[in-house]
């Protein structure tokens, strides 16, 4: 049997995970617990797995358990169109939004100054290869409505004038709001209406 | 038809531990000795609009100590047509919640369904001190009218930080430079569109009122040169200044150089060269004509808040401010340390009595 100090830090851990805090992480052990067999053993493997495969695709960024992830490994999703992400959890939205049919390319942050955040923290100079190399014919900017993602935007834009269509997702995305936060019909309906920059 | 709190609760919010005012809409006289906690229930419903209410406050020093544990506020808000409720607080320092009608919102939100101006005495040396004073009473008016323009003040501020920033560390990256000016001239002219509408709505309101306060010319200056008149001449502009800027360390153009430049115009003098109780007056007639514009643009009169306004007026100044702000039908929550200070309003107000012991304020409606 564990002894309390283990579980206690189980549930440390588990406080740290995004949308929890100490008392939903003392609940969620506690329930981890009582479904040994169901839920606790298995996240134990399938975690440890994780822990050793995971990784970002060396070419655009997403996180799969190979270097280059399924997306970018597909050859159905080279349709010439390439969407710009701020987030792995942006790509994960579009995707689940069902929609988007061409590849991703996830910046890892936007530009910020007063972060210390500059063009070669971001995927930047790998997305300009990206677009001879797989025959980019649109890049869509799906950055967030925020400051720092349309001084994103608008940097990228200015690195690839005149060589590809550059579109952004249509307005209506609430300011601030993140694609992550956005549900489906919305993302979709964004892209749908993309217009020129 | 009027905006108007009917129900104001404050809980731990400075003096106050638990105040409860019922209201009906008429102008609200509170009066009570010097640190009754008269100034804190104005700041309360000053906290009904967007932004750190009229102290300009941390939402942790609002909190009530010694307890220090936070506060909150809830408002029965009456407007046009409907009613909203409306809670505010903030919890353990962090950054001031809102809820409309159950829901989680914006203060952006807040902004639309609620339109306060206000009048304290700290505004008193507004025309003497620093232009930035100035430029955010002129900033509130333009939000008055336009619930997005503090959004594009924010955007304008954080932009141009970055910026900053960006000439501070001698960055050299041209792209990195244009993408914030496009985003800075973008904001920037819309701020400079919304100040220049709200002295036209001023002007006009001014211009049609009979009043007994001085009517108020104002312009717009800037520290240098000119504002650049569209949102490409003001991308243009910045960019052309970048090596300028370099050397200063920050923008030396655009809406954040401007200035509000007031003359008392029936005497032609520059407000700031005015005698106290004529600077005073001036900044009355312009709240009145703030109100005025208001009631008619968006068919509600505001709400107003006038800490201490009677006590530089002499009676018949007095007498006509009341008359006027009946006349526009706002809620005018007004300080003053003694009931008879009101006397002239009569029963065309609520009168409220505050009074404080041991640190704890207490509030009588009579
Ligand atoms: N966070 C706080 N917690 C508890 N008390 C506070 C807090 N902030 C301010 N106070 C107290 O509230 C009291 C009342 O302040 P307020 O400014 O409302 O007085 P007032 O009635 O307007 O007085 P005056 O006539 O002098 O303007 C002050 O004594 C002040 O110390
Ligand atoms: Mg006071
Ligand atoms: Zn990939």
């Amino acid at each position: 049997m564990s002894s309390p100090s283990e579980i206690d830090h189980l549930i440390d851990l588990m406080a740290k995970l995004p949308g929890l805090g100490p008392r939903s992480a003392r609940r969620a052990v506690l329930h981890l617990i009582r479904k040994r067999a169901l839920l606790l053993t298995p996240l134990a493997d399938v975690m440890q797995e994780v822990a050793a495969t995971a990784r970002e695709c060396l070419n655009c960024g997403n996180v799969g358990t190979t270097d280059i992830c399924d997306i970018c490994d597909s050859e159905k999703r080279a349709t010439g169109e390439l969407c710009v992400v701020e987030d792995v959890a942006d790509l994960w939205a579009m995707e689940r939004s069902g929609v988007f049919k061409g590849r991703y390319h996830v910046l890892g942050g936007t530009l910020s100054a007063l972060d210390s955040i500059g063009p070669e923290d971001l995927r930047i100079p790998r997305l300009a290869d990206r677009i001879d190399t797989e025959g980019i014919t649109e890049v869509i900017l799906a950055l967030n409505a925020t400051v720092d993602g349309q001084t994103t935007a608008h940097y990228i834009a200015d690195q690839l004038q005149g060589r590809v269509r550059l579109t952004s997702l249509a307005q209506g995305v609430p300011i601030g709001g993140e694609l992550d936060y956005l549900d489906d019909g919305t993302i979709s309906a964004a892209l749908r209406a993309r217009k020129d920059i | 038809m009027k905006l108007a709190l009917t129900q104001l609760n404050l809980s731990h919010f400075r003096s106050h531990i638990g105040a409860k005012l019922t209201l009906d809409g008429r102008p609200v006289a509170i009066h009570g000795s010097n640190g009754a906690g008269k100034t804190n229930i104005l700041e309360a419903v000053s906290l009904f609009s967007p932004g750190r209410g009229l102290r300009r406050a941390s939402a942790a020093e609002i909190a009530r100590r010694p307890e220090a544990l936070g506060w909150k506020l809830r408002g029965d808000l009456q407007s046009p047509g409907r009613a909203h409720e409306v809670e505010t607080w903030s919890e353990g320092g962090a950054a001031r919640q809102v809820r409309i009608d159950g829901k989680m919102a914006s203060q952006v939100a807040l902004g639309r369904i609620a339109r306060v101006l206000w009048l304290i005495p700290a505004m008193d040396r507004l025309w003497i001190e620093g232009a930035d004073g100035r430029r955010r009473f002129l900033d509130r008016i333009a939000l008055s009218f336009d619930p997005d323009h503090a959004e594009a003040a924010l955007a304008y501020d954080k932009a141009m930080r970055e910026r900053n920033r960006l000439l501070r560390d001698q960055v050299r990256d041209p792209a990195w430079y244009g993408a914030l000016e496009t985003q800075m001239a973008r904001a920037g002219h819309r701020i400079h569109g919304g100040r220049v509408a709200a002295l036209e709505y001023l002007s006009a309101a001014q211009a049609r009122a009979e009043t007994a306060f001085p009517t108020a010319e104002l312009e717009l200056q800037q520290s240098e040169g000119e504002m650049p008149g569209s949102e490409e001449d003001l991308r243009a502009a910045l960019s052309e200044s970048r090596f300028r800027d370099l050397a200063a360390g920050r923008a030396l153009v655009g809406p954040h150089r401007t200035d509000l430049y007031g003359v008392y115009a029936a005497k032609g003098v520059p407000a700031r060269d005015c005698s106290t109780g004529e600077q005073k007056a001036l900044l009355v007639s312009l709240i009145l004509a703030n109100a005025r514009a208001l009631a008619e643009q968006i068919g509600a009169a505001p709400i107003l808040l006038l800490d201490e306004v009677a006590a530089h007026l002499d009676a018949s100044r007095r007498a006509a401010l009341y008359d006027e702000i009946c006349a526009i039908g706002s809620q005018a929550w007004m300080t003053g340390t003694g009931p008879e200070l009101f006397a002239e309003l009569g029963d065309r107000a609520q009168t409220v009595e505050v009074t404080e012991a041991g640190g704890v304020s207490s509030v009588t409606m009579t």
